[in-house]
This record gives structure tokens, C-alpha cells and sequence, in this order.
């Protein structure tokens, strides 16, 4: 039963015919097309071809993709079929298969030249860069609609956004934090010892944590955790036309959901900035007191000595921009996102990327220009 | 279970059951959807699940497919051994692999063009090398009269090619019973007909079982040999039987005001 039977012969009058027996599913494996299209390929090539299956047991797709082959080098050669000896199913399959001439392929699949490639790359890029300063421009044209209270959304979005970015944030902010202090403090701890100066572990770790590394840690955790968010929230939106509905009631969706979240990131980074400082310093001060006998109070005295109002500051402004940065690149990637799954990641994968890239640059030129005013 | 699927009781020989549902109950948590659902599929039935909007059509098919587990009730399936919740995993794995389903927004798989979509399947349980998965997944495209789309991504193709492309997809192995969730919602109405036509066209040629979710009339009339109609206030089936025979015999005026599209009601 499971065997699959194949014979073709012509007849003294020219005509080829192909007798197909036995259980034609792919479970049992089908013979190749390409001894019945050599035979076809003869000269001189036949008069017609004719089917017989008399003797077959049952078929699926594997028979008709065969018999696709042989029919279209029939009439690529222009030889005459006839289909009659077909089962019925089978030739209405076929002419369904049949119905509709091929669409247009795709592409060619021949790669483009390598300047065409760089050309189009070097145009996208420009494309995309054109693009962020359209939405940054947007964003901060929506800012006096805000101030003179005609930006239109509503009070919970905001609310809602403020305890997802700040108070849903504190435990991962808190553990790594507390960790980055401890791993300052022990590196820090290891040198100094060896100079007698130990108790310059709390300066280290003070102007350390306030001045670049809690602003930055807690940036790249917020990228991770909250723009991802917001671009794949807001990708889903626009893969689900809900941001179109936005449009054609007349409301911004800069204001509408961009606004919120820029607003509720930067109120909320330079607290969640502040918590980082506190939990860096107490991760030296376990350092400084298990390794250095050091005294939680002469660490705390060494700390508020070596660490200026200024420092502060500094890192508290720089996580207020890094706040700006991580809702603008996530808003941004996400309401620009296609419309598919696929688009989606690759619009949360975006907001991560150039989110902390931005924080990155954004640290550089802080930095630069700290030195230069001296504070 | 045997009894189960045994030729018609009523004497004359008909077509066996292919899907049996007895006493079926269908629950999100405590919250009843339909309750007391009894009904069979016959072979090469085209099957209607018709009835108004949020009367648990979609639900039904959901568990018709395997997707949800029946609150209460069994559902079983001609060739298996028991309910499909009762049978090992593995018999249940088996069964599936003889459904192909349509659903309503062809839910492509975005990052594949159409061929990869329709060849996944293959890949995945046809034992056949990858020369003849090309060819099989050609031929799935061009009776759904996508030849040549092959490289396409379903973003780049409109929505009633998306739906056929789907239908590719649900064809792609071969399936004793294609599951289809509102096949013309989001259709024109040529595009609609078409559908139809090529949905008894498979019937037809390939010998399948066909259920369809729907509430298009014209689907209803054009393609059903057999159906259910659920209501959502009852909470029950409240009819079924051939949908023309339905419109000319039925008594329950829910039945006839959905049939008549409120026309009877009205003038009633």
C-alpha cells in the first residue's frame, strides 16, 4: 500500500503516457519529476501526454506539485496534455493552482553595488537624523502648550507614569547602586591601603557617585527598564492604529502620550539620582568599615568634607538630561515604529541603543564643560 | 469512544462525524460564555459557528482548535481515542497537525516572508527535503492565487492577500480540517466571494472539513451545509441544521431576525 508507483512509455503514435499507482503522499516519498521532463525533452518530443491512474490509492500535495513540474515543461515545449485521467479533485487543484498568473517577484537577487548600498545607507542615516530633529522640535514646541495649560492629557497618564518610572524603579536602582559603591569602595580600597590613606576610600566614593556614576547607572537602568517601555508601548500603539485614532481627533500625540512621560522621566530621575547617592555611599561605608576600620562616623565626617553642593548638583542636572534623553529616544522609536511584532523589538532595541549611547555622549560633554567652568 | 463516531443514527447511511461536541460548557474563570453545547461536524461539511457579536463564536473555535479547555463537556475528534482533553499529549500533538486554522488577521508571522510562512509548518513535520518544501510551499501560494509572492513580507501585501496568504499557511500541511475565524471580515465584497468560492473549492477537491466562524449572510447562504447558532442572552445554542432550511423553517424569531438581517423582526 505504501509503495509508489511510476511508469512512463510512449506509444507508437507518439503519444507519452504516464501511469501513476499506489499511495502518492510525501509521508511515503515522491519520485522526482525529472525522468518523465527528460522523456518529455526527447526528440522528437511527444505528441500528448495522457494520465492513468487507474490504480492509485490516495494522493496529496506531492503528487500535485509532480504533475505542476511535468505540465509546466509541457507548455514551456508546447506539448499538448490531456488531463482527463487525473482524479477529479486532482485537476481542480490544478487549474486552481493554475487560475492566476504569477504576480511580480520581489526583488532581484543580485545585490546592489556597493556605492548604491553606502549611498542608500549615508540617505537613510540622513533620513533618520532629519527625523530626530523633527521630534526633538516637536517635543519642546509642545512645551508652552504646557506651560499655559493647553497641552491636552490626562492627569493619570501622568500619574501612572511617575510611579512606573520612579517608585517601580527603586529596587533595581537601590540594589545596583548599593553594589557599584561596594565595588568602588573595594578597588578604591585595595590602592589606597598600601599608601596608608584609606580614609580617602569615602572621597572616592562620594564625589565618584555623586558627580558621574550614580547619574549614569541609574540612566542606563531607566534606558533599560522605562524607555524600553515606553517604545515598545507605544510601537504597539502605532501597530495598532491607535495613534492614528489620536490624529484624527485632532489631539497631538506629542501631547497626548509623549508629554507625560517626558515630563513624569525628567521630575523623576534626578530623586531616583539622589536614592542612588544615598545607597552608593552606604555600599562604601560597608567597605570602609568591614575592611578598613573605618568607623561609620569618621567615614560620614570624611564624606561631607570631601563632597561639595556643587557635585551634587552636577549629577542631579546631568540625570534631569538623561531623563529627557531616555523619553524623547523611547517616545520617539516607538511612535516612528512599524507596523509588526518584528518593528516593535526593533524599536525597543533602538530606544535602548541610542538611549544609552545619548547618556553616554550627553556624560562627555557635561563633563567637558564642568572642567571648563571649574565647578 | 468508538460509538462516537459511527455512521448516523437516524438509518439513512450519511457522511461519519468528524468533530463531536457533547455538553460543552465554555468559561473565562467563573464567568460562563455558552453552556450546553451539542452538536457534530460531518465530513466535508462546510460547518458555520454563526451568531451576533460577543455570543462566544470565536471562544468556540478556540476550543475546537485545542486552544482552550472546555470548562466542562468533551470534544472528540474522529480517529482518536477519547476527548481531546483526555488524550495523552502526545495523540493531542498528532491531532493537531491534521487542523489548519485561519485566523482573522492571517496572523502571519511578520518576520518571514510569505514562502517562510507557509514552509514553517513543513519544515517542522513533513519528512521532505528542502528542494520539495520550496515546491510544496509554491503550490500552497498559487492555489490561493499568490504566485510569485513568495518573497514578500506580509507587510508589504494587502489585507485579503494576507487572509489567502494565511489560507496558504493552513493549507500547508495538508489538513483534515481547516478551522476558519470570520474569513470575510475586512474583505470587498468580490474578494469575499471569491474566498468563498475557493473555500468549497478545497472542500471539494482536497476532501476537507471545513468549520467557519462568521456573521456574513452571504458566507452563510453561499457556502453552509450545516451549522450552529449561538445566542448571547441564552447562553446557549438555540439552533441548528442547514442555514437555508434555518431560514425557511425556524420559528425562533432571534434565528430569523439574524437571518433576515432584523427584517422579519421588524415586520413582525
Amino acid at each position: 500500500m505504501e509503495q509508489v508507483d511510476l511508469e512512463y512509455a510512449r506509444r507508437p503514435d507518439g503519444t507519452l503516457r504516464v501511469a501513476l499507482g499506489g499511495d502518492w503522499k510525501l509521508a511515503h516519498g515522491i519520485p522526482a519529476p525529472k525522468g518523465v521532463i527528460e522523456e518529455i525533452e526527447k526528440s522528437p518530443p511527444p505528441r500528448r501526454v495522457i494520465f492513468e491512474t487507474g490504480v492509485l490509492a490516495g494522493w496529496d500535495s506531492g503528487l500535485l506539485t509532480f504533475l505542476l513540474s511535468v505540465l509546466s515543461r509541457c507548455k514551456q515545449l508546447g506539448v499538448e496534455v490531456d488531463r482527463l485521467g487525473l482524479p477529479e479533485g486532482v485537476r481542480s487543484l490544478i487549474a486552481l493552482a493554475t487560475a492566476v498568473p504569477a504576480g511580480p517577484a520581489r526583488r532581484s537577487s543580485e545585490p546592489a553595488p556597493v556605492l548604491a548600498r553606502v549611498g542608500d545607507a549615508a540617505i537613510a542615516w540622513w533620513i533618520g537624523f532629519c527625523d530626530t530633529l523633527a521630534f526633538i522640535g516637536e517635543a519642546f514646541l509642545s512645551l508652552p502648550r504646557l506651560f499655559t495649560g493647553k497641552a491636552r492629557f490626562r492627569r493619570s497618564d501622568f500619574t501612572l507614569a511617575v510611579q512606573d518610572c520612579g517608585a517601580r524603579s527603586l529596587p533595581i536602582v537601590a540594589l545596583i547602586n548599593l553594589l557599584v559603591g561596594l565595588i568602588l569602595a573595594f578597588v578604591g580600597a585595595i590602592e589606597l591601603r598600601r599608601f596608608g590613606a584609606q580614609i580617602y576610600v569615602a572621597d572616592l566614593v562620594g564625589i565618584g557617585m555623586l558627580r558621574d556614576i550614580a547619574p549614569i547607572m541609574t540612566g542606563i537602568i531607566v534606558t533599560g527598564r522605562t524607555g524600553a517601555s515606553f517604545a515598545a508601548e507605544l510601537g504597539t500603539m502605532e501597530a495598532n492604529q491607535e495613534i492614528d485614532a489620536l490624529r484624527t481627533l485632532g489631539i497631538p500625540p506629542m501631547d497626548f502620550l509623549v508629554l507625560p512621560r517626558l515630563l513624569a522621566l525628567c521630575l523623576m530621575m534626578p530623586l531616583l539620582c539622589l536614592y542612588a547617592d544615598l545607597l552608593g555611599i552606604a555600599g562604601g561605608l560597608v567597605v570602609a568599615g568591614s575592611m578598613l576600620d573605618i568607623s561609620p562616623m569618621q567615614y560620614l565626617l570624611e564624606t561631607k568634607r570631601a563632597v561639595h553642593l556643587n557635585d551634587l548638583f552636577l549629577g542631579l542636572f546631568m540625570s534631569a538630561v538623561f531623563g529627557v534623553l531616555v523619553a524623547v529616544t523611547g517616545c520617539m522609536r516607538g511612535i516612528r515604529s512599524g507596523r509588526s511584532a518584528s518593528a516593535v523589538g526593533e524599536a525597543t532595541t533602538s530606544a535602548v541603543v541610542t538611549g544609552i549611547v545619548s547618556i553616554v555622549v550627553a556624560t562627555a560633554i557635561i563633563t567637558a564643560i564642568s572642567y571648563v567652568l571649574g565647578i | 469512544m468508538s460509538s462516537v463516531f459511527e455512521k448516523r443514527s437516524n438509518g439513512i447511511d450519511g457522511p461519519p462525524s468528524k468533530i463531536k461536541v457533547s455538553d460543552l460548557t465554555m468559561a473565562y474563570g467563573d464567568s460562563v460564555v455558552m453552556h450546553n453545547l451539542n452538536f457534530t461536524v460531518h465530513e466535508r461539511d462546510i460547518f458555520i459557528i454563526m451568531g451576533g457579536s460577543g455570543s462566544g463564536k470565536s471562544t468556540l473555535l478556540r476550543h475546537l482548535v485545542g486552544l482552550q479547555e472546555p470548562a466542562q463537556g468533551t470534544i472528540s475528534y474522529q480517529g482518536t481515542s477519547a476527548g481531546f482533553w483526555e488524550m495523552p499529549p502526545s495523540e493531542r500533538e498528532r491531532l493537531l497537525r491534521r487542523f489548519g486554522v485561519l485566523y482573522q488577521d492571517g496572523a502571519l508571522w511578520s518576520s518571514m516572508t510569505l514562502a517562510e510562512n507557509v514552509s514553517l509548518p513543513l519544515q517542522e513535520y513533513a519528512a521532505v527535503d528542502a528542494e520539495e518544501i520550496s515546491a510544496l510551499a509554491s503550490l500552497k501560494l498559487a492555489l490561493v492565487g499568490l504566485s510569485g509572492f513568495e518573497d514578500y513580507y506580509p507587510s508589504e501585501i494587502s489585507g485579503g492577500m494576507t487572509k489567502r496568504a494565511g489560507l496558504a499557511r493552513a493549507l500547508a500541511l495538508d489538513p483534515d480540517i481547516l478551522f476558519f475565524d470570520e474569513p470575510s471580515a475586512g474583505l470587498d465584497p468580490i474578494s469575499s466571494r471569491r474566498l468563498d468560492d475557493l473555500i468549497r473549492d478545497l472542500r471539494d477537491s482536497l476532501r476537507t472539513t471545513i468549520v467557519v466562524v462568521t456573521h456574513e449572510l452571504a458566507s452563510i447562504f453561499a457556502i453552509g451545509n450545516n451549522s450552529v447558532f449561538l445566542d448571547a442572552q441564552s447562553k446557549t445554542m438555540i439552533a441548528s441544521g442547514n442555514p437555508k432550511q434555518l431560514l425557511a423553517e425556524s420559528k425562533d424569531p432571534r434565528v430569523l431576525a439574524f437571518l433576515t438581517r432584523g427584517e422579519e423582526a421588524s415586520r413582525g
